[in-house]
Order: C-alpha cells, then structure tokens, then sequence
C-alpha cells in the first residue's frame, strides 16, 4: 500500500493534493449534492416565509386536496394542497422554518449547557463531578422520548419547553465528550506552564482549555443537529411538539396521516423533507469523519480514476 | 465476575430511584385526574370525593411517602383508568413489547453484520456505496413517516398487509420493518467502520498470505475483532429502540408497552405511568448489564476485577 501511494503521490499535481475541504467535498458527487440541499433548505427557511407572505395559512376552496404536478392553480400548488386548500409548497417552506429553527437553538442550548457541566466535571475532579455524571447516566439510559413526553405533558407543550426538552435529551453526548476531552488537555504542557506562571482557574478554563475543546464540540454540535431533528419531529408527529396553528414538519405528518387514503401528498412530502434532510447532515458528517482521519483522507484526496487503479 | 455485577446493579438501582421520583412529581404536575374521570358536569363536591377516595387530597408529599411505603409491598396502586392493578396491566403488555423488539433487533444485527462485512471487503467499490447510502438512509429516515408510507403502499395501494392490530403472521412485517430500520443503519455503520479498521491489520495480510479464503478471513478473523464497537453501540440502541417501540406501536396499535404508556400519560394514570415507567427502566438497566457481561466474554482483556 505504502509503494502505491507513494507513486500516486508522484502522479498528482501538487495543488490538487492540498485541496481544502471546499474543494473536495465538491469532488464527491454525493457530498455535494448534500451540501446543496442544505444551503437550499437553509436559504427556504431564512428568507422564503418573506416571499412567501401567508400563503401558508390562506385557505383556498377552490384548491381543496389538490393534486401534486398539476400546475393548473398556478406553481405554488405545485406539490399539491391540503384538504383546506393550503399550498403545501408554502407550508413546507414555513414548516423549515419552524423545524430548522427549533432543532438549532436546542443544538445551541444543549451544547452550551452541556459544554459548562463537562468543563465543571473535567476541571474540578471529586464530588461534584462524580454527581453530574450520574446525571448523565441517569438521562442516557432512559428512552429519550418518554422523557420528554412527560415532561412536556405536565409543563405544557409550548416551543421553549420543547426547545428545553431537546437540550436536556442531548445533554450528556456534550457533557461527557467535554469532560474527556478537558480531562486530557489539563494535562498538557502549556496548562501546566500558565498555573506556574500564576494564571488563576477562570484564565486557565477561558484562555487555554476552552479554545482547544471548542472545535470538536462544534462537529459534535453538527453532527447531532439530524438527531435532533428527528427527535423534535416524533414529538410533534405525536402530537406533543409543537402546538397548532404554529406546524413543522412533524406535525405536518400527523395531519396527514388522517387522509392518507385520499391525499397521500399531505403526509408524504414534509416526511420526505425530514429524510432528505437527515439523511444529508448525515452524508456529511460520514464525510467529515473521512476526512478528518489522517489515515481514511487519501481516499478523498483521489480521483475516482486513481482509486480504482489502485483497488486493481 | 460477582463483584461487578453487584456493583453495577446498585448504580443502577440508584438511577432507577431517582428516575421514579422525578416521574412521581412530574405526573402529578400534569393535571387534576378529577376532571377527567368524572363527567362534564359533576359538582366540585363530587370531584372531591373522587381526590379524597385516591388519595389525591393529600399534600403530594404524603402522596409521595405512601407510594414509597407501598412500593416496599410491591402494591404499585391501581390504573384509575382500567380499574385493575397497575402493575398487571403493564405486565401484560411489556412481553408484546419485548417480542417485537428482540426481534427486530436480532435481524437488524444479522443483516448489519452481513452488509456491514461485505461493504468494507471492497471499500469504494458499488456494493459499498449502495451499503453505505442505504444504511445511511436507515438511520436518518424518520420512523413514524416511514411507518406511514409502508402502510399507504402495503395496505392501502397493493392490499397484502394488514394496517394495524396484532393476530397473523403478516401483522409482524410492517411493525418489525420499520422498528429495525433504524438500529440496522446504525449497525452497519458501525460494522463497517470497525471492518475496514480490522482488515487494514498486518494479521489479516498474514492469512491472506497463509491462502485462507476470502469468505473466511472477513467472516471468522476479521469479524471477531470488529464486533467490540458493535456490541457496545447495540448496547447504546436499547433504549432508542424503546422511543421507536413508543412510535411503531401508536402507528401499527400494537398492544405493547410503549403504546400504554403514552395512553397512561394521556389519560393521567399516576401509577399506571409509574409502572410502565419503572418495568421499562427495569429492562433497560438489565440489558445493559447483560451488553457489560457480553463484552467481556467476547473481550479477553476485560475482565471487570478492578475499575
């Protein structure tokens, strides 16, 4: 393998050979077309409900279960429409507002919670530790979903307590990578270095841990934004996320579900979106991981043409 | 062997503790049973009659204090909503449950571990990108929708399945597709992953060397050492499974666990909530148990004295 990729580095271009990560990802067909719909979908949520102004909420008679690619009514009911008449084009754009918006913050709220319980569990060994911890545990081994359900049943669903609800599922994957990961780089040289030169706890944790975890807690924060997703979906497709007349995707589902023998499209398409949307976080991330390893990276690095030659 | 086990069923008993308090207080947060067991129009005099005959009058940490004082009799209350015992209402369902789970789960390790196993003999090649896209797919799918979509076609469009219930053979397809779908992508992942780490080693170049066959080298030596990662993320998936057990089983009205629990939360059951809630953390703190065990038999290196 060695003598291979020591000829096939002879053979390639220098420039080709430090390509960034932006320029590889659009080397491979799959990656990019993900990354295409996410910064699709991203821009549908960011600036489409303005377009779009409350067509999502206007019910139209004359477009009563409208069937999808019939463009009779004109584009927006190009998907079809709702058994009100509503475009559900329009929903689905409103719908990735409510949906993207809803699983970044409980990204943010999670990771900013569990980063501040890891560090405290890393930094401070002892008592305190031990207990989050626990904590950690006690959450992991509990089915997620029945956690929430209850509490969003007695605190009443409301998007806050359903953000909350999220964070608090997901805690423990940033609380237990934080602490790892503070837990080895206390340990380093430079850490060492600033306690002796009379660096106090808040510098220390601030100055010269914090920027050395950030990173990896970020991709971790990316790469869990799919689960989130799909968690915050469930909840509302069983009908205790998101409250009407507010609807995600999820929810979208749910009312579908009743006319699913005479409009299929109602249900269909918000759960495709919830797939396509998963499913490319998820390509990505496969593709971070490659890339990320020094020892997997040459496989993206290659041309397809070259790869092959070399499995010959 | 002993030690460990004790040791980790008193952590676990601890966590099972703290979950039930917490249930406890949280149910209760979720309304007045009153309002929803009596009729429309009853009187507040007759609501109160209701509270004071279960006991709902009390100040809740009274409440709190004879439920702890009855879970010592294992007296786990009666389910207000079905006038029987608690615990036997979620006894009954949980095996319903626990078929469909250890089946779904059983098949979606054997096929990850076959896809899994075969993509990474060819890393790049077809196979391995159909693998990896479609198990990619797996995981990422959201299951209720998927669940939806199997009935539109199977049962709705083509006929040959039945929507929902229990009874025939054919009532187990569509409930145990979609309830592995998600476990079987993350398996063959990760079968994958660890596959291509394992194969990459000097010693399997060793007994490619000694000429044994390719079937055997993935299947008896490579995929022994790769099954460690395996076992503990199948490990991890139990208590997902529940989440997607809750789903399929509200979806398919499969008379199992996860479908009464959100009953008992709808219909504010305190203690059927607390019993499936304590049988469901039972299972899950015992599986994992067994996931540990596992993994040292399979491990040699491990053998849980110290640590």
């Amino acid at each position: 393998m060695t003598i291979l990729k020591k000829s096939v580095d002879g053979a390639t271009p220098k420039a080709e050979r430090q390509a960034g990560p932006f320029r590889l990802v659009f080397r491979d067909g799959l990656a990019a077309s993900a990354v295409a719909f996410l910064v699709f979908v991203t821009l549908c949520a960011v600036f489409g409900p303005i377009l779009i102004g409350d067509l999502a909420t206007t019910p139209n008679f004359r477009a009563r279960n409208q069937e999808p690619f019939d463009l009779s009514m004109g584009a927006a009911y190009f998907l079809g429409a709702d058994t009100l008449g509503r475009s559900l084009l329009a929903r689905l754009v409103v719908g990735a507002r409510n949906t993207l918006g809803i699983a970044a913050a409980a990204v943010i709220v999670s990771l900013m919670l569990g980063g501040i319980l890891g560090l405290i569990a890393g930094y401070s060994r002892g008592r305190l530790s031990g207990l989050i911890l626990r904590l950690a545990d006690v959450i992991m081994s509990f089915p997620s979903l029945l956690l929430a359900l209850i509490v969003l049943y007695s605190l009443g669903p409301s998007i806050t307590t359903l953000i909350l609800v999220l964070a608090i599922t997901r805690i423990p994957i940033y609380l237990r990578t934080m602490r790892a990961e503070v837990l080895e780089v206390r340990e380093r040289m430079f850490v060492s270095a600033a306690t002796a030169l009379g660096a106090n706890h808040r510098r220390i944790v601030f100055r010269h841990i914090a920027p050395m975890v950030i990173p990896t807690m970020l991709t971790i924060g990316a790469i869990d934004f799919a689960t989130v997703v799909l968690a915050e979906s469930s909840l509302s497709f069983l009908g205790l996320g998101i409250q009407s007349p507010q609807f995600t995707w999820g929810s979208m589902v749910a009312t579908g579900r009743g006319y699913l023998a005479t409009a299929w499209w109602v249900a269909f398409w918000p759960g495709l979106m919830i797939l396509l949307t998963t499913l490319s976080l998820n390509i990505l991330s496969t593709w971070w991981r490659t890339y990320s390893d020094p020892h997997q990276r040459w496989r993206l690095e290659l041309t397809r043409r070259l790869q092959r030659r070399i499995q010959r | 062997m002993f030690k460990f086990v004790f040791r980790r069923s008193t952590q676990s008993i601890g966590a099972i503790i703290a979950l039930l308090v917490l249930v406890f207080f949280l149910a209760r947060l979720t309304g007045d049973p009153a309002y929803l067991y009596l009729p429309l129009d009853s009187t507040d005099a007759q609501r109160q009659a209701f509270n004071a005959l279960h006991g709902y009058d009390d100040p809740i940490y009274v409440q709190f204090f004879r439920y702890l004082g009855d879970l010592t009799q294992l007296d786990f209350g009666m389910a207000l909503s079905r006038n029987r015992p608690a615990m036997e209402v979620a006894l009954e369902a949980f095996p319903e449950t626990l078929k469909l789970a250890a089946i779904a789960m059983a098949l979606a390790l054997v096929a990850a571990l076959v896809v899994g196993s075969l993509a990474a003999a060819r890393p790049g090649g077809l196979f391995d990108r159909l693998a990896t896209t479609s198990s990619l797919a797996g995981a990422s799918a959201p299951d209720f929708w998927v669940a939806i979509v199997a009935i539109l076609i199977f049962a709705v469009s083509l006929g040959v399945l039945p929507t929902s219930g229990t009874g025939t053979a054919l009532h187990w397809v569509m409930p145990i597709g979609v309830l592995m779908l998600r476990p079987f992508g993350l398996l063959t992942q990760v079968v994958r992953g660890s596959m291509v780490g394992v194969l990459s080693q000097p010693y399997i170049k060793t007994a490619r060397a000694k000429g044994v066959g390719r079937r055997r080298i993935i299947f008896v030596h490579a995929l022994r050492n790769a099954l460690l990662p395996v076992i503990t993320v199948a490990g991890d998936l139990t208590a997902s499974l529940v989440n997607g057990a809750v789903v399929v089983e509200t979806i398919f009205g499969w008379p199992g666990i996860g479908k009464l629990m959100i009953d008992a939360i709808v219909q504010r059951d305190f203690a059927l909530i607390q019993s499936t809630i304590l049988i469901t953390a039972i299972a899950i703190f015992l599986m994992n148990i067994l996931i540990d065990l596992i993994y040292a038999a399979v491990d040699p290196r491990i053998r849980h004295q110290q640590a």
